[in-house]
């Protein structure tokens, strides 16, 4: 029986209870915050938690993101993939100035603060990685949370990289330059982190870059 | 044993959230090999999902001038109803805002100060042009000052991803998708756990000079929490389990006075600190006649109170899911809703189809946060097994006493995993890793057996499923946010008979491996354990304090209460034994709050 406000979330959780305990799946905070759900419902990336039921058709096929490896029926390991990028891309502030434990804070900018959240607000869910058809195709390529990642430490004035240092690690085409610009991450995206403007952003900064080299 | 991938290192930390992270990266500063193990991959943790800020006395806005470590201090004990260590709260509102500094210069994008005017509670607020680009701070319950430093409404997020963005740069091994199911101990000293693979449903073992928890609270052992699914506890009760070390407090439990209806997602004291009204039936904004002084952003367990007591009164909404009150945001205006409060609002979009920034949200107290868990010392040391430390929402360092401030949580994690990952990266040091095979086969062939009797299928016919549901009506209806004698009684008896069921739990599916409902089956019986400990603490404890409200003992009684419950499970025990033992007072003698029962008008003040 349909309740108002019913979720994906609480029908597996019954289908579950009720009817194959086996079933696999994946939630955590069940709130559209900790990217943990995001599976294919009716052939369209999406977060399963927040997806209304009185929304669906009724009949709708439910399949577990592609590019990801499946662990089992809708679970698939997106928490690999993301730490073998963020490694890969080496997604932390690179300084080497030591804390000061007795120092008032660097001062930033509002406006700079706000941007770089912006980016940080990817939940890593994966719906931008399995809806892109480059990614499909070429499972090395870092697809569109991984170019937004680099755009989120490129903004922040903390991180010393020098763009020729981002250059090496995503100036190919299983980086920013393997993008073709179908965009289907920028339509997906469950919270709305602004991915064509970042893939632009980085895709200027690095074409500029490899224009120098030559 | 030999079929069994094992794991040897210096220090093992059970839980990547906040508080795991923080102690990992202080281990390995000190130069240990750690090992983090984790339910989900640890940017899934429920750190993530902390929305509103962190606690520091930093003291960069207007609102928060003057404000120092003593002043949060001070607020820290009046929240806790005195039930907190005061030299533990010390420490942290000292180390507070140095760490808020760490994670700046580490790269959380903190809000920072502006001075662009804002019109708050009536009026203009203007920031000083030499604060410009420092820390910011927003207003939260039960503080003298605005002191809850903030991303947006997504501080959590940033901090952890920034946290894990640091424990990758370190090069510490994470394993995700594990669960501990017992510690390796003899009874004297700690050496490590058996964990099952949630991928592949095998058993290892991991052997370490420490072991740390840092699993999080128990909120999903009630049917309506705020808390992520993963929240069962299930820290605290493997150490439970040992017999001999205690659990602190567990009758705390904290109700959040904003959950969103009917989904019980948290909506954040932000909200509420950035100027939101809460609403009756009539539209009328009552917590000024109950709080005429702090009004909404009175501490936690007074707000929920408040509200359920005007929901008593009649002034309830009626719902489908029960009676509820209004949360009014609307006239923060639609720019600052979008902005610094722009999940919730995506939340109240997303779920219940409203726009906050024209209509209202109802919203209800629910279950949100342990103030107890496994009883440590300053340093972090659990009580009565060596080489064993717990930290953040699954320890009872004991911060928070009965009742946690908005903020404080968040950083705690951060400052105790500085303090306590220093003190282990020290003590670590001295041990030497001298266990013994027999040890760890014993409690390989304990957890081996348990699956393999539920497989088997011959351990008997309850269903899981049924007997948690059991569990979390019993604890929601009897063990909320009003007590009394006759309903705890009831409760602990009703989860006597579940503790004795989920013995005999029959799985509809024989299969092994990764099944989910063979990993409730293990989990289950502990968790019921854990739900005995919180309604048997209750039941003892005569008085109110904090967010234990007893209403056949409404006041506060320090004089034979002003002591922590400790509760140990004994092999084999039907319940769990209680002890107690002195609350530290170092500073501040119990007093009064300056909010709550003894301060506001009577009832009858109420229209």
């Amino acid at each position: 029986m349909e309740e108002s406000g019913m979720t994906l979330f609480v029908v597996l959780n019954k289908i579950r209870e009720e009817q194959d305990p086996t079933l696999r799946f994946d939630f955590v905070c069940r709130a559209s915050i900790c990217g943990s759900c995001g599976i294919l419902v009716n052939g369209r990336p999406t977060l399963a938690c927040r997806t209304l039921t009185k929304d669906l058709p009724d009949l709708t096929t439910l399949l577990p993101l592609p590019v990801f490896k499946l662990l089992g029926d809708l679970s698939i390991d997106t928490g690999i993939w993301f730490r073998e990028m963020s490694i890969h891309t080496e997604s932390w502030v690179h300084n080497d100035e030591k804390f000061d434990l007795t120092a008032q804070e660097e001062r930033m900018d509002n406006e700079i603060a706000l941007m770089i959240y912006e980016a940080e607000r990817c939940i890593e869910c994966g719906c931008c990685i399995g809806g892109c058809m480059m990614t499909n195709l070429k499972p090395n390529f870092i697809g569109a949370a991984g170019i937004n990642r680099v755009a989120r430490f490129m903004m922040d004035p903390r991180d010393k990289r020098s763009n020729q240092k981002y250059f090496e690690v995503i100036g190919n085409k299983e980086g920013v330059f393997g993008c073709i610009g179908l965009l289907a991450c920028d339509d997906n995206c469950p919270v709305a982190v602004p991915l064509r403007g970042q893939i632009t952003y980085v895709r200027r900064k690095m074409a500029s870059v490899g224009w120098k080299m030559k | 044993m030999g079929k069994h991938d094992m794991f040897m290192t210096d220090v093992l930390i059970i839980g990547a959230g906040l508080a795991g992270e923080r102690a990992a990266i202080e281990s390995a500063r000190g130069g240990l090999n750690v090992i983090l193990l984790s339910l989900v991959p640890p940017r899934r943790s429920h750190s993530s999902a902390a929305q509103g800020g962190m606690q520091a006395a930093l003291g960069n806005t207007v609102m928060g001038k003057e404000d120092n470590p003593y002043v949060h201090f001070i607020d820290t004990v009046k929240g806790s109803d005195w039930g907190c260590e005061q030299d533990v709260a010390r420490l942290f509102a000292e180390t507070a805002p140095i760490v808020m500094r760490e994670m700046a210069c580490w790269g959380v994008p903190w809000t920072r100060v502006t001075t662009e005017p804002r019109i708050y509670d009536g009026k203009e607020i203007n920031e000083e042009a030499e604060k410009v680009g420092l820390i910011s701070a927003r207003n939260f319950g039960g503080t003298a000052k605005w002191r809850t430093c903030y991303t947006a409404d997504g501080t959590g997020h940033t901090v952890l991803y920034t946290m894990d963005s640091m424990v990758m740069k370190y090069g510490i091994s994470v394993h995700d998708r594990v669960e501990a199911l017992s510690l390796i101990h003899d009874g004297e000293t700690c050496y490590g756990a058996i964990v099952r693979c949630l991928r592949t449903g095998k058993l290892r073992i991991y052997t370490a000079k420490s072991t740390v928890i840092a699993t999080g609270g128990y909120g999903r052992l009630y049917g309506a929490s705020t808390n992520a699914v993963i929240n069962e506890g299930s820290g605290m009760s493997i150490v439970l389990d040992t017999g001999v070390v205690p659990l602190g407090n567990m009758e705390a439990v904290q109700f959040h006075p904003t959950g969103i209806v009917p989904s019980w997602i948290l909506i954040t004291e932000g909200a509420r600190g950035d100027g939101g009204y809460l609403l009756d039936k009539n539209r009328y904004r009552f917590m000024p006649d109950y709080e005429p002084d702090k009004k909404e952003l009175a501490s936690r367990d007074v707000v929920s109170r408040r509200m359920m007591q005007h929901i008593r009164a009649g002034y309830g909404v009626d719902s489908l899911y029960g009676s509820h009150l209004w949360l009014d945001i609307r006239h923060l205006g639609a720019k600052h809703i979008n902005t610094n409060l722009r999940e919730i609002a995506n939340i109240c979009r997303q779920f219940n189809g409203i726009d906050p920034v024209h209509e209202l949200i109802p919203v209800r107290p629910t279950q949100h946060y342990s103030m107890g868990g496994i009883r440590t010392n300053i340093h972090g040391q659990a009580y009565g097994l060596k080489n064993l430390y717990a930290l953040g929402e699954a320890a009872c360092w004991d911060l928070h006493g009965f009742n946690r401030l908005g903020g404080n949580s968040l950083a705690e994690t951060v400052a105790a995993g500085k303090l306590i990952g220093a003190r282990i990266a020290e003590f670590t040091k001295d041990v030497a890793s001298n266990v013994s095979f027999s040890v760890v086969e014993e409690h390989l062939y304990i957890q081996q057996t348990k699956i393999d009797r539920l497989c088997s299928g011959k351990s008997g016919t309850e269903n899981v499923y049924e007997l948690c549901n059991k569990m979390q009506d019993v604890l929601s209806h009897h063990v909320g946010i009003f007590r009394t004698e006759g309903p705890l009684q009831e409760a602990v008896s009703m989860l006597r008979e579940l503790h004795e069921r989920s013995l005999y739990i029959g799985l509809r599916s024989a299969e092994g491996g990764a099944n989910p409902e063979l990993g409730l089956a293990l989990r289950l019986p502990g968790m019921i354990r854990l739900a005995l400990c919180i309604t048997k603490g209750a039941l003892k404890r005569q008085e109110s304090r904090g967010s234990h409200f007893r209403e056949d003992f409404p006041k506060r009684d320090d004089v034979n209460w002003l002591k922590r419950t400790l509760a140990y499970w004994p092999k084999d025990a039907k319940e769990p034994v209680l002890r107690y033992e002195p609350v530290k007072i170092t500073e501040l003698p119990p007093g009064d709050r300056g909010y709550g029962e003894a301060n506001a008008r009577s009832k009858s003040a109420l229209k």
